[in-house]
């Protein structure tokens, strides 16, 4: 019996190592190719150690002139992005913290009858409601700006109540009672009281609010027109489908830098991440 | 009672106002689109059901709803079982978990954009890594990003490698299985195999499900990983997908009113299979009752 334990442990250590092996070789394949010298990025076998290191390609990266696009301005695209999930994760967790407290923690006539509906709205496909959100911006002359990208953020989220809602039901409500019983508004028992004790879960929201609008493609690509107005994602994008001109080490270190971000935010916040990402599995 | 809803109402404020102007709103609009010619110079004009009638006939249609179910098809049972897979492997409390977990969850992060760029490089069938693997092995590499037969093994492959998220939430809920269940299986002498088919499946079942569906609904709505790396749905339209087929008449040809009756046939497809799910689960799933 021990040893036959012995072995299956033997057995998950290999398993575990290859599949990480495998889950871990393009990031690396893509950081190693972003170091070297353009000489050494298309060598047969190929080499994972640049023999010399470029830290180079990255500013160079950020300063690409492309034949065909000109010069592209990646730090107007990182500004860009950075004001545009700024602006989304403000509305993202004020809206849907205000609204989770109303599906969870009053009381009110149709709530769970609309809380179902909300939930029932998150299997809507996006391209299915693209042609008249395209079209209410249009007619609001919001197409070519930031708007149509931040502006919805400040609406909720069915997605995000859900999991707001989640939480805030786990807090007791004698401690609403008590502080009504003090005189405090529902306003108030909102700020001072639940939204102190739902941090975790609202940072959860901030990150996922984060991640969503990095990496937002179709929206920039449906209402970006300028090329100054552009986000990474966009901009990346553009580097690269139009390539055949772009080196592969200096894309891959401007691929690199859209990443990292989100690396670094991550590696803060692994566990917030990984509690988040869990119980919206839940129910 | 009547200050209650008052007081209710106005924080749900932002998502009702959310709710009519971002959901209930585009998706009447989009349904009356659908019946109408319309674009973006012209306004609509009630057509009947003629861009229903035009999308039976329409081949290069047909070809997108093929592709989009096949991806589905591949990409959603291959991402469910290395996703339990892993899990499974994490949930054996082996040293260095919280490592592994990393390295399995980390490519989840990547946004789609990057995906497709750094996918690009390694799937070149000429110089990308994969291949130079492959040939090392003297074995003859397929061309992942030109030939048709391969194409949409390719994008499976690469949403597979983005499974780490769903892979989190299969962990969470094999963790929430009862050691006792195992302690009785134990004693009743069951195989590591039979542990898992009588034991862990059925208690991870709903979970399974949840993210069964979502895989579903998210892969009928495909776009930008192909949209980076294969522009037009290369090579032959084999990965040209019905969100780029809904994309392209929007924002290309102008067809916004076909444009919109291509988003309800996929909208309704996605109910279906939902509720298909649903219903196949009803047999199989296992509630654990409290």
């Amino acid at each position: 019996m021990g040893k036959r334990k012995q072995i299956q442990t033997a057995l998950t250590h290999v398993a575990l190592i290859l599949l990480s092996v495998v889950f871990a070789l393009p990031l690396l394949w893509m950081l190693s190719t972003s170091l070297k010298p353009i000489s050494e990025t298309l060598t047969t076998p190929p080499k994972w150690i640049p023999t010399e290191v470029m830290w180079s390609n990255y500013p160079d990266a950020i300063n690409y002139n492309s034949k065909q696009l000109g010069y592209i301005p990646f730090l107007v695209y990182m500004r860009n992005t950075v004001v545009v999930t700024i602006l989304c994760i403000v509305g993202s967790v004020t809206s849907n913290a205000l609204v989770a407290y109303s599906f969870s923690r009053l009381r009110w006539a149709g709530r769970d009858a609309f809380f179902g509906l909300t939930v029932a709205t998150m299997m809507i496909p996006f391209p299915v409601l693209m042609v008249p959100t395209f079209t209410l911006f249009r007619y609001l002359g919001w197409v070519g700006s930031f708007k149509p990208l931040w502006v919805p953020a400040f609406f909720a989220s069915a997605f995000s109540i859900f999991l707001l809602r989640q939480f805030f039901r786990t807090i007791p409500m004698e401690l609403s009672e008590a502080a009504k019983l003090d005189g405090c508004s529902e306003f108030r028992i909102f700020t001072d009281v639940i939204v102190p004790l739902a941090k975790p879960a609202l940072m959860v929201v901030a990150l996922f609010t984060f991640m969503g609008s990095w990496n937002d493609f179709l929206g920039p690509l449906i209402y970006l027109v300028d090329q100054n107005t552009f986000t990474l994602a966009l901009g990346l994008s553009a580097y690269q489908t139009q390539h055949g001109g772009t080196p592969w080490n200096l894309l891959m270190a401007a691929t690199l830098l859209v990443i990292l971000p989100i690396l670094i935010v991550f590696f803060f916040a692994q566990k917030l991440f990984i509690q988040g990402i869990a119980t919206s599995g839940f129910k | 009672m009547k200050k209650d809803l008052r007081i209710g109402l106005l924080f749900a404020l932002p998502w009702i106002l959310g709710f009519i102007i971002f959901l209930a709103y585009p998706v009447l609009a989009s349904l009356y689109y659908s019946f109408t010619n319309f674009s973006i110079l012209r306004e609509p004009s009630y057509v009947g059901a003629d861009n229903y009638a035009e999308l039976a006939s329409d081949t290069v249609f047909h070809k997108a709803l093929i592709n989009t179910l096949i991806y589905a098809v591949g990409a959603v049972p291959l991402s469910t079982v290395v996703a339990i897979g892993l899990a499974m492997l994490l949930n054996t409390k082996v040293k260095g978990m919280s490592y592994y977990r990393t390295i399995f969850f980390l490519p989840s992060l990547v946004p789609m954009v990057a995906l497709g760029t750094l996918f690009l490089w390694i799937f070149n069938g000429d110089y990308g890594l994969l291949n130079e693997g492959i040939r090392a092995a003297n074995l003859e590499p397929p061309n992942w990003l030109g030939d048709p037969a391969w194409s949409k093994s390719t994008l499976m492959l690469i949403s597979m490698w983005g499974c780490g998220q769903a892979m989190v939430i299969y962990l969470a809920g094999l963790q929430n299985v009862p050691v006792s269940l195992y302690e009785a299986a134990d004693l009743d002498g069951a195989k590591l195999g039979k542990k898992i088919w009588n034991v862990t499946l059925p208690m991870l079942s709903p979970v399974i499900l949840f993210n069964v569906v979502m895989g579903i609904i998210g892969a009928l709505q495909v776009f930008a990983v192909p949209y980076v790396m294969f522009p037009g749905g290369a090579p032959a339209r084999s990965t040209y997908f019905i969100a780029s087929y809904l994309f392209d008449n929007a924002f290309q040809y102008q067809r916004m009113g076909y444009a919109s009756a291509v988003g309800w046939v996929m909208f309704i497809i996605t109910l279906v299979l939902t509720l298909l799910a649903l219903k196949i689960s009803d047999r199989h799933v296992h509630y654990e009752t409290e």
